[in-house]
């Protein structure tokens, strides 16, 4: 999702516009090559920084923007026990946030910087977001396959070339598989309900299935930067090949739920060991890269008036913590 | 806009014997908050019975160029490791 890098088609791939010490630069791709980690001191090339900085805050605000899909189904969980799981996860994506923007400012941006991207629509996040939850199903789908699709470009991440994001990941991943599974067991419960409830199981998966597989990003003759990711260790696997694995695992999933991929292209192919599939539609994935995905605006809204409604409480504790200083300073 | 919030370090120690360990990092506007925030960012899941939050301005750290003269001083002092000496065959418990 995540760790693809989204940027609008036609952007320029990163140049290496600053030339770096090629002494320096030899000595820092022998290290990554040899998987050591690069810890936030340590020199590093500063196209290596800035995909670093690009990829980490755009996963953290994906973290930050998946809460609100989900947040507002909160109040609306059928029952307790949903509520408060529901209640867990969102929590948690809240953290995950935290530790990847934590990550991000090791690397010399800011926190208001990364916020002050977001909301002013200069930052991307993954495009899975932009789409509305209409049932209670959409939330089993969600869990089921966004997080699916999460943890599969997650866990490779636990072995990212710069220490900070690497130990967020592993953390991240602890957490993560929970997500997925209360998410498939939502999806089952309903697809062993109901006819009314079954369609609407089906129903969520038919919305939710292309979305997810285009989480994984472009497909990889269409991004440039991706063996350059791939030699620094950043990234571990190309979009292509987690795309493939996220569908070979999750396909037969759907099966023992009684639930059918919406997708007719879709055939076991012998041979390769892996699911042949149809062919997704990209102009769509690029239309929301740029911010015309269905529930854009009313993500970006929420997200901004959240942060203003709460900007009294921000300044209540700093000047409660600025009082508490100077009475100490007085002592 | 408020300025950001200043930045502390969390450690946490699992369990009693251990020692606190670091985990990651938390902004807050002083360390009450920032132990609240420690714990509800970091110990969601029983992760640890004590914190420690420490503002990260106060960590002096060594700097990686010094690495050299700092730590490979004792690549050479292979006598201080217990495989160093050889020991009759057959002697025990040594
Ligand atoms: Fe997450
Ligand atoms: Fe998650």
């Amino acid at each position: 999702m995540y760790t693809t890098e989204l940027k609008d088609k036609n952007q320029a791939p990163q140049s290496a516009a600053v030339v770096e010490d090629p002494a320096r630069l030899e000595a820092f791709e022998a290290r990554v090559a040899a998987d050591d980690f690069i810890e936030p001191k340590d020199w590093m090339p500063e196209a290596y920084r800035k995909t670093l900085v690009r990829q980490i805050s755009q996963h953290a605000h994906s973290e930050i923007v998946g809460m609100l899909p989900e947040g507002n189904w909160i109040t609306r969980a059928p029952n307790l026990r949903r509520k408060a799981i529901l209640l867990a996860k969102v929590q948690d994506e809240g953290g995950h946030g935290l530790y990847l923007y934590a990550a991000a400012e090791t690397l010399g941006t800011s926190r208001e910087e990364m916020i002050d991207a977001l909301h002013s629509g200069r930052a991307k996040y993954s495009t899975i977001f932009n789409y509305p939850t209409l049932t209670w199903a959409d939330i089993g789908a969600i869990g089921w396959l966004v997080d699916g699709a999460a943890i599969m470009n997650q866990v490779p991440l636990q072995r990212t070339s710069y220490g900070p994001y690497a130990r967020a990941m592993v953390r991240i991943c602890k957490e993560e598989s929970f997500h997925q599974r209360q998410g498939y067991e939502i999806m089952t419960a309903l697809a062993a309900g109901t006819d009314a409830q079954k369609r609407m199981a089906q129903d969520a998966l038919n919305r939710w299935w292309w979305p997810s597989i285009m989480m994984f990003g472009p497909p990889d003759e269409n991004s440039p930067n991706t063996a350059q990711s791939i030699r620094w260790r950043i990234k571990r696997e190309t979009n292509d090949e987690l795309r493939q694995k996220f569908i070979d695992v999750t396909v037969p999933q759907a099966e023992a739920i009684g639930l059918t991929v919406p997708d007719p292209d879709l055939t076991w192919n012998e041979a390769r060991g892996s699911y042949d599939y149809g062919a997704i539609d990209w102009d769509e994935f690029y239309a929301v890269v740029r911010g015309e995905g269905p529930v854009a605006k009313e993500r970006m809204q929420a997200r901004v008036k959240a942060w203003e409604e709460g900007a009294w409480v921000r300044e209540a504790a700093a000047a409660h913590a600025a009082k508490h200083q100077a009475r100490e300073a007085a002592e | 806009m408020t300025k950001n919030w200043p930045l502390w370090e969390v450690f946490i120690r699992a369990k009693n014997g251990l020692s606190h360990r670091h985990a990651g990092s938390v902004h807050a506007a002083d360390a009450k908050m920032a132990l609240e925030a420690a714990r509800d960012t970091y110990t969601r899941r029983m992760e640890g019975v004590s914190l420690w939050v420490v503002p990260s301005a106060a960590i002096v750290a060594s700097d990686p160029g010094d690495a050299a003269e700092l730590f490979e001083p004792a690549a050479d002092k292979v006598y201080r490791h217990p495989t160093f000496y050889v020991i009759p065959e057959g002697v025990k418990n040594i």
